[in-house]
This record gives C-alpha cells, sequence and structure tokens, in this order.
C-alpha cells in the first residue's frame, strides 16, 4: 500500500474545457479518502488522472515514492473500481477475476489461489461459474470489487461505484467496503456525489467544485465547520441555515433578530453570513426565554425527526430539525431560538469562512 | 388479454349499448381490414416489376415478345443465363466479367470504409476533440449532394490522377462515399458500448488500442455488420460515377454493363433480364444471411439514450 500526492494538477481537454482547475491532495497511506462534489466538479477527472486513463495538462501525480506522471495504467499498479461495473461480458466470474493476472502473466496456481481468495472475502463461491449477466447489479458490483483485491494493487480507485444500486443494497455495500478497507489497511480514493456515502465510509473527505478543492478534513470538520458557502450548502440534509448577521453590543444578531453567540476575532467591516445547522436551533412556544416571534410555515413529518420550515419577522425562512415529539400545526406562532455553540461564519463577498 | 377487457365490460350493467371494448374491437377489426388490404395492393405494386423481370429471364425470346403477354403456359429456358456468363465465342462474356468487377469493387471499397470508417467512429465516440460536432458535420456534408453533381469535376482530376477507367478509382470513389456513412451509422454503435470496458482493459495492462481491439471491438460485430452491408449495396448499386468514369469492358460494373445491352437496334430483353436476376441476387443473399445483425444493429443504433 502506498500514499498518493497531487500537485498542482491542471487539466484541460482539446476542446477548451477546463475539467480540474487547480487540485492539491495529500492522501496518507491506508487512508480511505472522499472526494464529494456536484457533477462537472473535477472530482472523476482527478480520479482518473490518478489512475492514468487521463493526461493531466499539469502538475504532478505521485504514488508512493514514484512519479507516475508517464505511466501508462497498467504500470501503476492501482485497481479501479467502476460506475457501470465494467465486467468483461462473454467471461464468467472466475475468468473476469482471473483477467488481471493473467494478463500480467501469473503462473497457474498462484491465480488460482488468489482468485480464490478474492471470492472467499467477497463471498462469490456460488457465483464462479455464471456470466455478468446471470448476476444482478449488487453481485455485479461484488465481482468487480473482487477483480481490484485480485491485483494486491497499492491503492483502490472507486469512481461511484454504488450509484447504480438500490438503496438498500447501496447501505449494505457501503458497510462491506468499509470493512474490507479497514481489514486490508487499503488505500482508496473514492469519488461519489452522495454525501450520506461519504460521511459515513470516508476518514477524510475533500469537496471539490469548478474544479478546486474547497475544503478536505474529516467528516466531522467538514459537518461542523463548512470552509466556504459552498460547502455549507453542499453538506447536510436539509443544509445549513445561512442568516444575514451583524455584530452588535458583543452580540452576533441575525435579519430576524434572531441572537448568536460569536466566535472570537470577527472582522467588523465586512457583510456577514452565519451558517447554522438545523439542530442548532429550536422552534418553541411563543415567547420563550432569548426567543424571536416566528411562524410554521410548514412541517415534514419524517418519522424519527420533524423538518419545520420557519419564517421569522423579516429573515430568510429557516429551516429546523426537532424530535417527533415536539408538535406545531402549520401556520402556530412559534417562537425561534438558537441553542448550538458559536456558528460558523463566512464573508459575504469572498464567501469564505472567517470565524 | 382483449379476452379480460371483454369479460370484465360484459359483467357490467348497460346490455343495449355497444360496450367501449366492443366498438374498440370493431374499429380494430375495420383497421385491420383495411391494412391487409392496402398491404397487399402495395405488394403487388412493389413485387410485380420483380415477379415480370424473374418470367422474362426464363421466357423464350418469341414469348418475351408474345401478345397478349403471357404469365403462364411458356417454354421454360435458361439460355439467357448461359448467355450472361459465356460469350458468343464460347469464352467468358463481357457482362461476367462485368460482374466479377463489381464484386472486386464493391467489396474492396466497403472493406475500405469499414476499416478507415470504424476506428474513426471510435474516436469521434471516445475522445474531446477540438470543434468534434463541425467536424463531424463537415464529415456528414460529404454526403448531402447527389453523386451526380460532383461526377464532372471527380472526371476532371481522375483525368489527371490517371484514375480514369480503372477499378482502382471506382474503389476510391465508393470508399469516399461510404466512409461519412460508416463514420456516423458506427459512431452510434460506440456510443452504446461503455467506456469502461476500456478503461478497466487498460488498468489491467493493455494499450488503449488493444483494448479496443480484444474488448470494444467484438461488441461491434453486429452493428459493422448492419454497416457494410449498407455500404455493400451502395456501391454494388452505383451507376452513375461507373458509367462516368469508366469505358472499357475489362475495367465496366455490373449496372452500365446491363444498362448497356440496352440501346442497340435490337434489345434482347431475355438477357437484360437474366442478367438483372443475376445481379440481384448477391444483394439478397447477403442480406438474408446477416439480416439477425442488419435489424439488431438498425434498431439499436437508432436508440439514442
Amino acid at each position: 500500500m502506498a500514499g498518493i500526492e497531487v500537485s498542482a494538477l491542471h487539466k484541460r481537454y482539446p476542446d477548451g474545457t477546463v475539467a480540474v482547475e487547480h487540485v492539491d491532495l495529500s492522501i496518507g497511506d491506508g487512508e480511505l479518502f472522499v472526494m464529494l462534489g456536484p457533477s462537472g466538479c473535477g472530482k472523476t477527472t482527478t480520479l482518473r488522472a490518478i489512475a492514468g486513463l487521463e493526461r493531466q495538462t499539469s502538475g504532478d501525480i505521485r504514488i508512493g515514492d514514484t512519479l507516475v506522471n508517464d505511466l501508462p495504467p497498467a504500470e501503476r499498479d492501482i485497481a479501479m473500481v467502476f460506475q457501470f461495473y465494467a465486467l468483461y461480458p462473454h467471461l464468467k466470474t472466475r475468468d473476469n477475476l482471473a483477467f488481471p493476472l493473467r494478463a500480467e502473466g501469473l503462473p497457474k496456481h498462484e491465480v488460482r489461489q488468489r482468485v480464490e481468495e478474492a471470492a472467499r472475502l467477497m463471498r462469490l463461491g456460488p457465483l464462479l461459474d455464471r456470466r455478468p449477466r446471470q448476476l444482478s447489479g449488487g453481485e455485479q458490483q461484488r465481482v468487480a470489487l473482487a477483480r481490484a483485491l485480485v491485483r494486491r494493487p497499492r491503492a483502490f480507485l472507486m469512481d461511484e461505484p454504488l450509484t447504480n444500486l438500490d438503496a438498500e443494497l447501496r447501505a449494505d455495500m457501503r458497510t462491506e467496503i468499509k470493512h474490507l478497507q479497514g481489514e486490508l489497511g487499503a488505500t482508496m480514493v473514492y469519488v461519489t456525489h452522495d454525501q450520506v456515502e461519504a460521511m459515513s465510509l470516508g476518514h477524510r473527505i475533500a469537496i471539490l467544485n469548478k474544479g478546486r478543492v474547497e475544503q478536505v478534513g474529516t467528516p466531522l470538520e467538514v459537518y461542523d465547520r463548512p470552509a466556504s458557502l459552498f460547502c455549507a450548502a453542499f453538506i447536510g440534509s436539509p443544509p445549513m441555515n445561512l442568516i444575514e448577521v451583524e455584530v452588535a453590543d458583543g452580540e452576533l444578531r441575525g435579519q430576524g433578530g434572531l441572537v448568536l453567540t460569536p466566535p472570537p476575532g470577527l472582522p467588523r467591516d465586512r457583510p456577514l453570513v452565519a451558517g447554522v445547522r438545523p439542530e442548532a436551533l429550536e422552534v418553541t412556544a411563543p415567547g420563550a426565554d432569548r426567543s424571536v416571534p416566528a411562524r410554521v410555515v410548514s412541517a415534514e413529518w419524517l418519522g424519527d425527526e420533524i423538518i419545520y420550515v420557519v419564517d421569522h419577522s423579516g429573515g430568510r425562512d429557516v429551516r429546523v430539525r426537532m424530535p417527533p415529539t415536539v408538535r406545531f400545526a402549520a401556520d402556530a406562532k412559534v417562537g425561534l431560538r438558537h441553542t448550538g455553540g458559536t456558528p460558523a461564519v463566512y464573508d459575504v463577498r469572498t464567501e469564505e469562512l472567517v470565524a | 388479454m382483449a379476452v379480460s377487457v371483454d369479460e370484465a365490460v360484459s359483467a357490467g350493467p348497460a346490455p343495449d349499448h355497444p360496450s367501449p371494448a366492443r366498438r374498440v374491437r370493431r374499429r380494430g377489426r375495420g383497421r385491420s381490414v383495411l391494412e391487409v388490404v392496402l398491404l397487399t395492393a402495395l405488394a403487388v405494386v412493389m413485387l410485380f416489376p420483380v415477379l415480370w423481370m424473374i418470367e422474362t429471364s426464363i421466357k423464350e425470346n418469341r414469348d418475351v415478345y408474345a401478345v397478349p403477354a403471357e404469365f403462364f403456359g411458356f417454354t421454360v429456358t435458361l439460355d439467357h443465363f448461359r448467355d450472361v456468363f459465356v460469350g458468343a465465342d464460347g469464352g467468358r462474356s463481357a457482362l461476367s466479367v462485368a460482374f466479377l468487377n463489381s464484386v472486386v469493387v464493391a467489396g474492396v471499397s466497403t472493406v475500405l470504409a469499414t476499416v478507415l470508417g470504424v476506428p474513426a467512429a471510435w474516436a469521434y465516440s471516445r475522445f474531446t476533440l477540438k470543434a468534434k460536432k463541425d467536424q463531424l458535420f463537415f464529415v456528414l456534408s460529404t454526403r448531402f449532394m447527389p453523386p451526380v453533381v460532383v461526377v464532372v469535376p471527380i472526371f476532371l482530376m481522375y483525368r489527371q490522377a490517371g484514375l480514369i477507367d480503372t477499378k482502382l478509382g471506382l474503389i476510391l470513389i465508393y470508399a469516399a462515399f461510404n466512409v461519412p456513412f460508416t463514420i456516423w451509422m458506427m459512431k452510434g454503435f460506440v456510443d452504446e458500448v461503455p467506456a469502461e470496458y476500456e478503461d478497466a482493459a487498460m488498468l489491467d495492462g493493455y494499450s488503449r488500442l488493444q483494448a479496443f481491439w480484444k474488448f470494444t471491438l467484438p461488441l461491434l460485430v453486429p452493428g459493422i455488420a448492419a454497416t457494410a452491408v449498407f455500404a455493400l449495396i451502395f456501391s454494388w448499386n452505383e451507376f452513375v460515377f461507373a458509367i462516368f468514369l469508366t469505358s472499357s469492358d475489362e475495367v465496366r460494373t455490373a449496372p452500365p454493363a446491363i444498362a448497356g445491352l440496352i440501346g442497340g437496334t435490337t434489345v434482347d430483353w431475355g438477357l437484360v433480364a437474366a442478367a438483372s436476376v443475376v445481379f440481384a441476387l448477391p444483394v439478397l443473399v447477403f442480406a438474408y444471411l446477416v439480416r439477425r445483425h442488419l435489424v439488431a444493429g438498425v434498431t439499436l443504433g437508432a436508440v439514442r439514450r
């Protein structure tokens, strides 16, 4: 296993489209590193550049101590799992697994041994003599994972491997991939647009937008203190409430009169926005201590929680996550107050975290 | 299924009025009768010339000119077919040489168009290129005009290049006409094959070309078959370039050679018909052999996702 260093990566296609503007990443040995972003953010292109399927316009990629810029994919000693599985349709599971090993020219008994080992690890025993079209989506993806395993590569690259599976299966496979990664201590770079996948899988997450890295951090860091307004709006469901605030009398005051605890070191001369998670707000009875008058616009009853959309005099509507026991009817007069710690505060112009 | 609909409706009230399902079915039956009548008429109109051609090819010359025409009961002869292949002097006839030329010209030009067009289609499908759409439009634009528009400039160029009255000249011009067609048809097929197969193969140690050759190409065979048949039919049937660019019996392909049979003081219609039958057969047989690929290919390429 080996770490991966990406420095100043830039990719521009012959037709002028810039897929990756500037990306620096440092992925540790044995780390499960997730690249998260909307479509067209450059995450897949970055992954394909690491794999060697795309040649970057400029920048360096190192796998372990080797500079791999000019190496073809096969010589980079990595394995990749694709969204569409890419199992060879004319080969049985067994031969699909053996294929990369035979291509490497390994002796027969070694090939058989490694195929059996990977099949055991991914529980593919009964599927070994079937062809891809006789397998379900989940089974095909397990075979694809096993095919990546048999190579014993220095790193695994995963390009949205669970996107084509249905929700239940996706959760199972997520657990399986995480377990596998831990067991093998494998370096894994995982590309997804699904934040739940990113949060639940990643040791660290890189959020990409428009070909640049917006933030790199552990799932909790990314959730608690998004580095930019883009990250704040991207992570979390429902996303952070962005409330325009002013500093006054040692307090952070939102437009609707909502009072927040100010973080230290706030710049005074710039327009600011506070990012407040829906669970850091509370809907109370009207007139409760430290609350501002508000009105319930709508409520989404999700069973284990209720998401209230609340309008508070003049301010933008905010979303509040409440336990299912606290019930207010739509249009009810309520109070709204902040209960969390210091919020993340952003500069409106630069869209970056200031405190 | 229609039965179950009927049952469901008859269980309901309102027995006085024909049920909606019945009305639909009656209208359906009326339409199907009309369809059969129209299609039969169409089939007769379409197939009569073919039938007449086949009949003429096996009639004695005096029966060909018989008035009123004889549909049945004429003497069957295969003399015309012999005349197609055997010349008056007992050697090979000019027509048989023309048929051989047709086979060579159509075959080679189709192979050439396929060999050039398939990799081009793959490249257009897989890679980001500068002004890709404009390039593809330019490629297609060569097919916008009928051949007769360009035949004079082509004739002058060919005269300079020494390609007049050569098989190579015909092969080149047919290939040039078929390459754009091949690129457009095949691009649709290549788009349908996930690029991931090639990516995976490249990670497994193959070069890009090997990945294409070993994994994508086998999946393209139905598409290639369909495309090649269309290209072959075009080259086989082509008349305008053939008649302008060739003149000698040694080079001429079958369409101008058959046309050349008409226009003397007397026309041997039996020979014309027999030559036409022989000319039509190979394409029919070939299309029949690859019909499975042809249907799969045409529908696959037509469906856009």
